[in-house]
């Protein structure tokens, strides 16, 4: 379904030019959930803002080819994107208390890619927004439907943020860190929601995180990210259980796992790392 | 405080305030030199008569009685008798108030649509077309409605024979009227009298160009500002990944946002608009209270100036409410407290 | 090296903000101006105030039937047009800089008293500041040379009762955000009175900001100068101003529209001039801006 093939992307323009993608390949098909994994600054969101079409604006992709269902999503014009946006792929982001609009209410940031993608009416839209509250186990939906964001706790805010990616019920989903911002409690809550979600409507998800152990229990497959390359990527288990690359290794043993007690997580190594981000500086020479 | 707490508390310090505008205007005026009555008076008018006129008007008692006489009288809509029209100050400022008032709405009408345009187009077309903008907004900040109001007069004699537009009055005198409130423009456009109501907008759009230039220069740039600032907003690229249009992100999501600050510099500028009247309707022969008020000054006509000072002051107030009831009615968050 | 090349750099931004097209044209603008106030009876080719009622409304140069002694034509009066404007720019130009500058130093003198001396001082000036600024200004300078009377010394007191405050509050806010920079702590710790640090400390970096709002208030002198005239409260009728020539012009619009047209652009460039020049200046000088 989704292919991203030697994806190189370079931010800002001549000399101060910076590589911020070195190749990235990965797959994603119907129905599978794929994370993405690595440190602060490897680029997984950028990867999401790529195939979302939302790049920065000094973004520039060097080379490689993003396709959706065979169609290169670097070439399609903008109404064509515009018609696949928020119908056939769609975000869940990172933040919920920016992502929603403060001025608008909760019913018209729900309804509105409804009726712009299926052509809903209002009572339509309505009625459809109130069963997507209530699939995200949104307590009183009527009410919350009348209220402004501001009016929400952040865990609600998410649950309505996932009810807006599912409402057209698209073939991908980008979720970039989508509990990175919620405590602990809410965060189970609202992955196990995720995950129902993703089944009952048969979504692929791109799921972004620097959580191993989060992916472990979520994805099928996983890809971990070091300094804009994918250093390993595979089915879930073999990760997890036989990691090949040296940074995995470091990754795993600074996640928490229910066997390992909180006092034996070693941080990945300063050292490793600025090492792997000097072997990738050296192949943007090339 | 609650919004509806707040406006109350608003609405009740507006009293004192006026009382206060009253009391230093009283003063001031007072002190003014130059009589009045000798004004009024032809030159070789007997002593005796003059005495006469004065005690008529009250002027030969001390400033204390007077202003105690005034404040008296003012809240049985009694505002006193203009000296140099020789008619009831509450009727003159009431029969003048609706024309102030249809310049001043007509005036902020065309400074929101013309300055939310430009700051639309600039925010939309980034690049040539927002550099334009840019420059264009500078330079007409820079030109008070005085100079405006000059410009457009001139303008308009230029161009006569190819657009003709009316540089004084309000409505051309020939036109059978029958009025039934001086609110001209509004009584005539419910009437379905569509002939005087191209009348009266030939007459009211260039004064209502020159106040609204300056505001629209300032709501343009303001706008500008925070509709790019709300661009960078995440809810903006939310709507982006619902497949939204450019046009549709900034009409639907950012400019509801970037409204807030600029209604309130626009309340701020609106009563400067509404200061600007008193040139602007002398320039054009536009009758309202602006008009009367310099006329008021140079005769001297203290108890006219008294009543216009109290109006302005008034409709600052109002203004001022008015802004603070659009704030909260677009900032959810004020709205429930 | 480095470093050597960073500290100059903000200077060298300096010099070439200053000599932006916007402060020349402002500079120009400004010093034709001055020439004009300095040398206006040697420039004017006539009496501005001689009449001649054979040739009264003679049209400019460009136009036809136009008369090579009077290159801007004549007025009702037949007065020479180029020779009351150039007379006019000198009244322009005086209340400009004497108006600006008086109010400028009221203004700062106040706003240096509220913001270093704090507590009740403060208080009373913000007060004052508060209660002047509920005065429509126009009305407020209006009624103001009602009451001094007419002439130039009226209007130039009435701009500065009505101005100063634009100075005061800016000065004040300054001050109390420079007091509390290391450098006034610095001094403090020298022991350095109140006064030397007001004076040696706090001025000189007052200065770049002053000059801008000094240039900026000369361009609203110039405007309240003609309105002031236009309402017919300003000099006597036949000392020329530009706001008088304006209010003749203005009856004789539709006879003659140059009689308004030519003190009206006169004026329109003189503020463009004053504002590019100080938006120019506070670009150049303004180091908040500038960083
Ligand atoms: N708008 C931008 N302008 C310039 N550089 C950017 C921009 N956005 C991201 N970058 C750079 O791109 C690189 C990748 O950023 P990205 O946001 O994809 O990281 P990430 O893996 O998502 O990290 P995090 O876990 O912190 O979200 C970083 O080096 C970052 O500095
Ligand atoms: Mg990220």
């Amino acid at each position: 379904m989704l292919a991203v093939e030697a994806l190189v992307m370079e931010i800002g323009r001549g000399a101060r030019a910076e590589r911020v993608l070195r190749g990235v390949s990965l797959t994603l098909e119907p129905g599978e959930v794929v994370g993405l994994v690595g440190e602060s600054g490897a680029g997984k969101s950028m990867i999401g803002r790529v195939v979302l079409g939302v790049a920065p604006p000094a973004a520039r992709v060097v080379s490689g080819s993003v396709r959706f269902f065979g169609e290169d999503l670097l070439a399609i014009s903008e109404r064509r994107r515009r018609a696949l946006l928020g119908a056939e792929i769609a975000l869940i982001p990172q933040d919920p208390m920016s992502a929603l609009n403060p001025v608008l209410r909760i019913e018209r940031q729900i309804t509105d890619v409804m009726r712009l993608h299926l052509g809903l009416g209002r009572r339509a839209g309505r009625a459809r927004a109130l069963e997507l509250l209530e699939a995200v186990r949104v307590a009183n939906p009527a009410r919350v439907l009348r209220q402004y964001p501001h009016e929400l706790s952040g865990g609600m805010r998410q649950r309505v943020l996932i009810a807006i990616a599912f409402a057209c019920r698209p073939k991908l989903i980008i979720a970039d860190e989508p509990t990175t911002a919620l405590d602990v409690t809410v965060q189970r809550q609202v992955l196990r929601l995720m995950r129902d979600m993703q089944r009952s409507a048969g979504s692929g998800v791109l799921f972004i995180s620097h959580d191993l152990g989060v992916v472990a229990k979520l994805c099928n497959r996983v890809s971990v990210m070091h300094a804009g390359r994918v250093v390993e990527s595979g089915p879930v288990a073999d990760v997890v259980e036989r990691p090949q690359h040296p940074y995995t290794r470091a990754l795993l043993a600074a996640t928490p796992r229910y066997d390992r007690p909180a006092e034996a997580l070693v941080p990945v190594p300063a050292e490793l790392s600025r090492r792997l981000w000097d072997e990738a500086r050296a192949l943007d020479g090339r | 405080m609650s919004p509806l707490r707040y406006l109350l508390t608003r609405l009740a310090l507006a009293p004192p305030t006026l009382l206060g505008v009253a009391i230093i205007a009283f003063v001031v005026l007072r002190v003014v030199p130059g009589d009045p009555i000798a004004m009024m008076t032809p030159p070789g008018a007997i002593e005796a008569d003059v005495a006469r006129l004065r005690a008529l008007y009250g002027l030969d008692r001390d400033i204390l009685t007077q202003f105690a006489i005034w404040i008296g009288a003012v809240p049985q809509g009694d505002f006193g008798t203009s000296i140099s029209l020789r008619a009831d100050v509450l009727g003159l400022v009431a029969h003048a108030l609706p024309a102030t008032i249809e310049l001043c709405l007509m005036a902020i009408l065309i400074a929101i649509l013309a300055g939310g345009s430009l700051a639309v187009l600039g925010a939309w077309r980034r690049g040539a077309v927002e550099a334009a903008i840019d420059a264009a907004i500078a330079v007409v900040q820079a030109i008070p409605d005085f100079l405006w109001a000059l410009i457009l007069v001139l303008a308009a004699v230029l161009l006569a024979g190819t657009v003709d537009l009316p540089i004084s009055m309000r409505v051309d005198p020939r036109l059978e009227l029958d009025n039934a409130t001086r609110f001209l423009l509004a009584e005539h456009l419910l009437r379905g009298r569509f002939d005087v109501v191209a009348d009266l907008l030939a007459h009211i759009v260039l004064p209502a160009a020159a106040l609204a230039l300056p505001l629209t220069a300032v709501i343009a740039r303001v706008l500008k500002a925070s509709l790019v600032e709300a661009m960078a907003q995440d809810y903006v690229l939310m709507a982006r990944v619902k497949g939204h249009s450019r046009a549709a992100i900034i009409l639907g999501h950012a400019l509801r946002n970037a409204l807030v600050p600029t209604v309130t510099l626009t309340g701020v500028q609106f009563t400067f608009l509404v200061g600007g009247t008193v040139l602007v309707e002398k320039i054009f022969s536009y009758p309202g209270i602006g008009w009367l008020a310099i006329d008021a000054v140079i005769n001297r006509d203290l108890p006219l100036i008294q009543g216009l000072v109290l109006t302005f002051a008034a409709l600052f107030i109002l203004v001022n409410l008015l802004v603070d009831l659009s704030y909260a009615l677009l900032n959810p968050r004020l709205r429930h407290g | 090296m480095a470093e050597l090349a960073a500290a100059s750099r903000p200077r060298r931004r300096t010099a070439a903000l200053l000599l932006a097209p916007r402060v020349m044209f402002g500079s120009v603008v400004l010093a034709a101006l001055a020439a004009c106030a300095v040398a206006a009876p040697w420039l004017a080719p006539h009496d501005p105030l001689a009449q001649d009622l054979l040739y009264y409304f003679l049209p400019p140069f460009w136009s036809e039937g136009a008369d090579p002694l009077h290159p801007l034509g004549t007025d009702s009066l037949g007065r020479d047009i180029l020779s009351r404007l150039i007379h006019g720019a000198r009244a322009a130009t005086i209340v400009a800089v004497v108006a600006a500058s008086l109010a400028c130093l009221l203004g700062t003198a106040l706003g240096l008293a509220a913001g270093f001396l704090g507590g009740r001082v403060d208080m009373a000036i913000s007060r004052l500041v508060d209660i002047w600024m509920a005065f429509p200004p126009v009305l407020l300078s209006v009624v103001l040379v009602a009451v001094i009377g007419t002439g130039l010394a009226a209007v130039v007191v009435a701009i500065v009762i009505v101005d100063w405050t634009r100075f005061c509050r800016v000065v004040r806010a300054e001050v109390m955000v420079q007091r509390a920079q290391d450098y006034v702590a610095a001094a403090r710790t020298l022991g350095l009175s109140r006064f030397r640090i007001l004076a040696g400390e706090i001025l000189p970096n007052l200065v770049p900001l002053l000059i801008v709002l000094l240039t900026l208030e000369m361009g609203i002198a110039v405007v309240v100068e003609a309105i002031l005239s236009f309402v017919g409260l300003s000099v006597s009728t036949d000392a020329p101003t530009w706001g008088g020539m304006i209010a003749e012009g203005r009856t004789n619009v539709n006879q003659a529209w140059w009689l308004m047209a030519l003190p009206t652009a006169c004026i329109v460039v003189t503020v463009i001039a004053l504002n590019m020049l100080g938006d120019g200046l506070r670009r150049a000088l303004d180091p908040v801006l500038r960083r």
